[in-house]
């Protein structure tokens, strides 16, 4: 090894990122989404068309509105591999370039690291549908904000339909459900809600947690095949789901008493499975399908003009939908904070947080922003940020999802004492007080 | 022509044992460290010291412990994530249920824990070696996956099993901002990378070499395996696991047991083979080559791309990302199978010879 190769590889090194430092001044008047993602590793079949659907909203907005009331939009994609420390990575990286709107972390585990980091930096988070459940507690989680729903609220839906299946949720007592999870923080989060609702209806609750990524199952499934559970709740991500689902089609489970939360309940999940997934249901935290306006749109303005992020067939699946409510969530969180600070203005993470924070998207609203029937209003408050638990279960039929049931919410008396509870807690451990009044107007 | 060592007489033994008899060396580290605690917290941005220096600093520190290990006393291990971790949540359990308890005592109780953990784990040292010893340890990394997925009273009953922890401070000073935990990481390297120098110069460093190259003949001039072997798990895992609390406390901020998978295990020793075994350089070497190289690549590659006018996706970028670094792996254990630091020492010795070297 010739020392003179080592010093020219060096200095090219070197040059390389002396140029990207100086490439991330010079900026306009531009507000800026750092997007975390995932297109390698075990959960990129369900990263990808979420992190494509996040991309062609916004070149979408800049195609059909020029930006927002004139700030263009930009977006910068940091591959996280849903790692922990190379979330964080992107997020040092990315937080730093002018115009930062709010983060989606898009993996429970980063979530965790960057609650912490997030209050420094003041920049929010949202974590739509997954996340730390007691952060809908926005009073004491100022900068977290998990839209739509949390673990907890997943869980109680799943047993509100489930026992509403069984003819009343008195008529589960007795009954075996299994809950086969992800054994990670993702997985875990939903059992406390689960606990709560196995003491009042009396059912047993079975544990099967399955290691991360979730490819080996054989045990798991060996235990369902012993104790015959009534129902299994599937907790998983990624491979686990697809993986999941062909297990129970070995053991001869029946699928159709096997209910996916909203993070197993996607194209992905069960295309590769197909007939064998037949019946299998799963909660649908968003509508989907290519019929509704925005869809339209993002067709007309992005994917026509050859400017489209993934394949068209894609465009419209439940995961790119969901990528694309995230964003437009992301998009009217800048619209709304401008109402404030000032319309034309690109906002901080800051201004960003209380646009997030007193969002009111009512049905008029969502169908002129072209999300008819994707999703439900969502208004959040101080004490709110969710805004909205609505969900509903859909089935799988072979080749696509159709809905099976009516709408639900997540029964307010149950959960709202827990996560107040919870947020104490993390409260009480991190010495912290409460947001008062003053701090909720500002 | 610089570096000559001609007209440095030793005249005592004092004199010749120090680390770095020759001159220039002593003055480039003192450059070195110079620049590291002065000119570095006033350049380099809060990207660049929460990025990459700090989790370079913490991982060299982890990359020492085992080369103590490994490339002193030739124990391979791949438990070296287990020990981190265990460092991790008894740092934690230390830190939440002790009210008041400081940053540095925690960590030294976090590192105690570890090798009270790396001596049990280290006990089949005695019996196999080698491969069989690897899989052994491996061990070590199933056994606190499990424990810390699964026993509550170490995550604090957390719901989850994610912890977190806040309120840093060391003597009062808070441990919040880039530069602070940049300092005191490095700091904590600076001495630990001393202690750690001297104790593989003396003698139980000379019984952990004379293990690694030959237990039987270590044995026959009276050598204990067993103290020595031990006693390398110790001190490693002792630093692996201050470490694996500094990872957590300090870079993550809040961790769940898949932050100290087997992976990292295996991340750990990459570095020391790729740094160089046995040598207090090579940990540095070797956590500069696995932290800092896939992260500047990252970023590289699309602006280098970006001249030809090539656009690269992201998932390009890391699927070239992993393909670059598996071959600059191979490429580099080809050109020189002792590490980093062997290239290092080679460059220094072709110094000493300049301009006619051989």
């Amino acid at each position: 090894m010739k020392l003179s190769k080592i010093v020219i590889a060096a200095a090219v090194v070197a040059a390389g990122a002396s140029s990207i430092a100086t490439s991330a001044f010079a900026q306009a008047k531009e507000q800026f989404f750092p997007l975390l993602s995932y297109r390698t590793g075990p959960y990129a079949p369900n990263g990808v068309p979420w992190a494509n659907g996040k991309q062609d909203y916004i070149k979408m907005i800049n195609a059909r509105d020029g930006g927002v009331n004139g700030v263009k939009l930009t977006f910068e994609e940091c591959e996280t591999g849903y790692a922990t420390d190379r979330g964080v990575e992107c997020y040092e990286r990315l937080k730093g370039k002018p115009g930062v709107a709010l983060f989606d972390p898009q993996a429970t585990g980063i979530t965790f690291a960057l609650t912490e980091k997030a209050p420094v930096d003041k920049i929010p988070l949202m974590t739509l549908g997954y996340g730390l459940s007691v952060a809908q507690d926005g009073q004491a989680f100022k900068w977290n904000f998990p839209f739509m729903g949390s673990y907890w609220t997943g869980a109680d839906i799943l047993i509100q339909h489930i026992g509403k299946q069984a003819g009343g949720l008195d008529k589960l007592k007795g009954k075996k459900i299994a809950l086969v999870y992800h054994d990670s923080p993702f997985g875990k989060e939903p059992i406390p809600v689960l606990q709560e609702r196995a003491k009042m209806h009396g059912f047993e609750l079975q544990m099967l947690p399955v290691t991360a990524p979730g490819v080996e199952q054989k045990a798991t499934w060996l235990q369902v095949r012993q104790s015959r559970p009534d129902y299994v709740l599937l907790w998983g991500w990624g491979v686990m789901n697809s993986t999941a689902l062909k297990e129970a089609q070995a053991t001869g489970y029946p699928r159709d008493k096997m209910y996916g939360v909203w993070w197993a309940g996607a194209e992905p999940d069960v295309r590769d499975v197909g007939d064998g997934a037949k019946g299998y249901h799963a909660l649908a935290l968003n509508g989907y399908g290519t019929q509704s306006k925005v869809i339209q749109d993002i067709l007309k303005n992005v994917h026509d003009k050859g400017q489209g992020t993934g394949p068209k067939e894609e465009v419209g699946s439940v995961l790119y939908t969901r990528g694309v409510i995230i964003q437009m969530l992301a998009v009217e969180s800048v619209r709304r904070a401008q109402e404030r600070f000032g319309k034309g203005k690109v906002m901080t993470g800051e201004q960003v947080r209380w646009g997030m924070e007193n969002l009111a998207l009512d049905q008029k609203k969502l169908d002129a922003l072209g999300f008819k029937d994707l999703m439900r209003p969502l208004s959040t408050s101080c004490a709110d940020h969710m805004g909205s638990t609505w969900a509903r279960v859909h089935t799988w039929d072979g080749k696509k999802w159709d809905f099976s049931s009516d709408w639900y919410q997540a029964d307010e008396q149950i959960l709202k004492p827990m996560v107040k509870a919870g947020a104490d807690k993390y409260l009480a451990d991190k010495k912290m007080t409460r947001r008062d009044a003053a701090d909720c107007q500002s | 022509m610089l570096y000559r060592e001609n007209g440095q007489f030793k005249t005592s033994y004092r004199a010749d044992q120090q680390i770095f008899p020759i001159a220039q060396d002593r003055i480039a580290v003192a450059l070195l460290l110079a620049v590291a605690f002065l000119v570095v917290p006033m350049l380099a941005s809060d990207y660049i010291f929460r990025a990459i220096l700090i989790p370079f600093v913490i991982m060299a520190l982890a990359a020492l412990g085992v080369n103590i290990l490994v490339g002193y006393c030739g124990q391979i291990s791949l438990g070296s994530g287990a020990f981190m971790a265990v460092g991790a949540y008894g740092a934690y359990n230390f830190f939440v249920r002790f009210p008041g308890m400081p940053l540095i005592p925690a960590l030294i109780l976090g590192g105690l824990c570890a090798t009270f953990f790396g001596i049990l784990f280290g006990l089949p040292s005695l019996r196999v070696k080698g491969l069989y010893l690897a899989v052994a340890t491996l061990a070590a990394q199933f056994f606190s996956d499990w424990m810390f997925l699964r026993i509550k009273w170490f995550t604090n009953n957390s719901d989850s099993g994610s912890v977190s922890v806040n309120n840093l401070q060391v003597f009062g000073f808070p441990i919040e901002s880039a530069t602070s935990k940049y300092l005191f990481c490095l700091a904590l390297l600076v001495v630990v990378a001393l202690l750690a120098k001297n104790l593989v110069r003396g003698a139980i460093g000379r019984e952990w070499m004379a293990i690694r190259d030959m237990d039987v003949a270590a044995a026959v001039i009276g050598i204990r395996p067993m103290y020595a072997k031990l006693s390398a798990f110790a001190v490693s895992s002792f630093i692996v696991g201050m470490a694996g609390a500094l990872w957590a406390f300090v870079h993550l901020g809040a961790w769940e047991p898949a932050a100290f998978s087997v992976e990292i295990s295996f991340r750990l020793l990459f570095m020391v083979i790729i740094g160089g075994l046995g040598s207090i350089a090579g940990g540095f070497f070797g956590a500069a080559f696995i932290v800092v190289l896939p992260i500047v690549l990252n970023q590289f590659l699309p602006a280098f791309m970006g001249l030809f006018g090539i656009e690269v996706s992201t998932a390009g970028v890391s699927h070239a990302e992993l393909m670059i670094f598996g071959a600059l792996i191979v490429w580099f254990l080809i050109v020189e199978p002792h590490g980093l630091a062997k290239l290092w020492s080679t460059a220094k010795q072709k110094l000493r010879l300049w301009p006619f070297p051989h």
